[in-house]
């Protein structure tokens, strides 16, 4: 592993305005991201793991929301550092989809409907690599088939409503692919379509990461994918890293209350282990606001007194780090 | 792009959609009507037995006969050739303020519908004049401009861009929202594609609708204009000034109104029916039902 990071989020908080004045769904976030090295982001719906994806490709919505604090250093291609948090348009434009791609999770809408996935991958190609008409729909046809879609050179011909969701989200790769990204941020890519599916379009991107060497940050909600798919985790709670590690011990070991909850959750786990085949506590109201202590306290079974009034810090215990006052006895 | 091999197959896009836009014989008669109508018009010259201004004014008022087909008016001229050279006008200055009006209206609406500073003023000049009836407005913009067949192309323009604007306002609103334009994004592509390209191509089919509702309004009311004096000079024939020039012989000589009365009837009853066809087809919901 190299090392200096692809990516690297220190201390990311993102505040956005509403009607009821502001709210911060990212708050103090670290994670790095390697090349040749998949970290995946979980955590649940509104746990701040899209808001921060977003901040880096510099797609929040200006007018309701902001970059308050931190920084998002990205390793370009020409060796320098940009931080992305304060990064000008014209250069977020520039790496977007240059150096940095996106796959999205629906892929029935992600693509343009009234042009053809040729035309729509020979846009970027052209936009990105300078190629002309003819050696962009070359290339078109070329990540099609990269990305395993059965006789490409047709398929470049194809509107999206031609294809099923699965091939359709093998387009998406395709486009997302198709400049030779050097960090890739799938959000939940794989949410959209069946199992079967699922496991195929995860086994492409594991691939094409081999291959060509890139960093992909991958959220998702699915630990299951995290199993198959992530060299790192972080799991996010209400804005919150509150645990990141290695995926083996995290599975293995995972020190978080927060992290345990979310494994006992998992069917086959519950299977191996019924009498202990714990339900995580519902989401007592609203997670968002917190004032004092920690995040999780208000559905942590573990949670003392104490939780409630100081929020813990992140602890670093050999290559992982925890945000937990208690996970020390609780482990 | 070039046609492909797969346009060997039984039915490709463009095919289909006539294929299914034709199979209703109501909107099948409206395009062939249509259709006659502007290749009469565009080859006026060809068709025309007479010239549409010379005056004979020993065959005044005549009914229709083998001569002068559909009759002649109250100067002798041809009605069958006037009818042919005024649906030039007629059709001609339909056509332009179609043009007008989607061009700019489309620009106005693209924008309205994408940059919500622009859509609080644009909208607010959208609201005021669609608040005045269509017809008082031109008539009071030709009387301010003067009247000639620019103005009132520039008039009827100004009446319609705005319908153009809220449709296509309303249409972008939508397609703003949808991932792909973010997506398009997240790949780097310039915010001026995205509206011109991304954006414009999904709102198209209401553009394509709505043009074909404005062509026919505005053929209606150039000659409701012309009729009543406030259009296009009664010099140069249009369906409209034929009528306004012939109604005080309408009792002694049906046919110097009935003629281009008909012309215009049919062929904005034509744009219509091929808009509905049109829009059934355009749009997926009405589109099932069908």
């Amino acid at each position: 592993m190299e090392s200096a990071p692809l990516l690297e989020i220190t201390d990311l908080s993102v505040t956005f305005r509403g009607e009821a004045g502001e709210s911060t769904p990212v708050r103090g976030v670290s994670l790095s991201v390697n090349a040749n090295e998949t970290h995946a982001v979980v955590g649940e719906s509104g746990s701040g793991k899209s808001v921060t994806s977003l901040a880096v490709m510099g797609l929040l919505p200006k007018a309701s929301s902001r970059i308050s604090g931190g920084a998002i250093r990205y390793r370009r291609r020409d060796g320098l550092t940009s931080d992305l948090a304060h990064a000008s348009d014209g250069e977020m434009r520039r790496l977007r989809g240059a150096e940095i791609a996106m796959i999205f999770q629906e892929p029935m809408t992600s693509l343009n409907p009234v042009l053809t996935i040729g035309e729509q991958i020979a846009e970027a190609v052209r936009l990105h690599l300078g190629y002309d008409r003819a050696r962009a729909k070359a290339r078109a046809v070329e990540m099609l088939a990269l990305v395993e879609i059965p006789d490409a050179a047709r398929r470049a011909d194809d509107y999206p409503h031609h294809m099923s969701g699965g091939m359709r989200q093998r387009a998406m790769i395709a486009l997302a692919m198709s400049c030779n990204p050097a960090l890739l941020i799938a959000d939940e890519p794989t949410t959209a379509l069946d199992v079967t599916i699922q496991a195929q379009v995860l086994k492409l991107i594991d691939r094409l990461r081999l291959e060509t060497g890139m960093g992909v940050l991958f959220i998702t909600h699915n630990l299951g994918v995290v199993a198959e798919i992530a060299n790192r985790v972080s799991v996010f709670y209400a804005g919150e890293v509150v645990e990141s590690a290695e995926k083996r011990p995290l599975f293995h070991a995972p020190r978080h209350p927060y992290t345990r909850a979310l494994l006992d959750c998992l069917p086959a786990r519950a299977k191996r282990d019924e009498n202990n085949r714990r339900i995580l506590n519902p989401i007592p109201g609203q997670v968002a606001p917190v004032k004092a202590g920690c995040g999780f306290a208000p559905r942590c079974v573990h949670a003392r007194a104490w939780c409630h009034e100081v929020a813990p810090a992140l602890e670093a215990e050999d290559g992982r780090v925890i945000r937990c006052h208690r996970w020390q006895e609780v482990a | 792009m070039a046609a492909s091999l797969s346009s060997v197959m039984p039915a490709t896009g463009a095919a289909l959609f006539f294929r299914r836009l034709f199979r209703r014989k109501l909107v099948l008669a409206a395009a062939i009507i249509l259709l006659i109508a502007i290749v009469a018009a565009l080859f006026a010259a060809l068709i025309t037995p007479f010239d549409p201004g010379a005056m004979r004014v020993a065959r005044r008022l005549r009914a229709p006969d083998g001569v002068n087909w559909f009759g002649t008016d109250e100067l002798g001229r041809d009605v069958f050739s006037r009818i042919i050279w005024g649906g030039r006008a007629s059709l001609g200055i339909g056509a332009a303020v179609v043009i007008f009006s989607v061009s700019i209206g489309g620009l106005l609406g693209l924008l309205a519908g994408y940059f919500r500073r622009l859509d609080a003023v644009i909208m607010r000049i959208v609201d005021a004049l669609m608040a005045l009836p269509d017809i008082l407005l031109a008539i009071f913009l030709v009387a301010v401009l003067g009247a000639s067949a620019f103005n009132v192309i520039l008039a009827l323009a100004i009446v319609y861009t705005p319908r153009v604007i809220r449709v296509v306002r309303a249409s972008t609103l939508v397609v703003r929202e949808l991932p792909f334009v973010e997506a398009a994004r997240a790949l780097g592509v310039s915010l001026h594609r995205i509206l011109f390209v991304h954006v414009l191509l999904n709102v198209a089919s209401p553009i394509l609708v709505q043009a074909t509702f404005i062509f026919a309004y505005a053929v209606l009311a150039e000659a409701g204009l012309s009729f009543l004096g406030a259009g296009v000079p009664p010099d140069i024939p249009t369906w409209g000034t034929m009528i306004a020039s012939g109604q005080q012989y309408a009792d002694r000589a049906f046919w110097v109104v009935l003629f281009p009365g008909l012309a215009i009837v049919l062929v904005a009853l034509s744009l219509q029916i091929l808009g509905d066809g049109l829009r059934d087809m355009l749009d997926p919901k009405l589109r099932k039902a069908l």
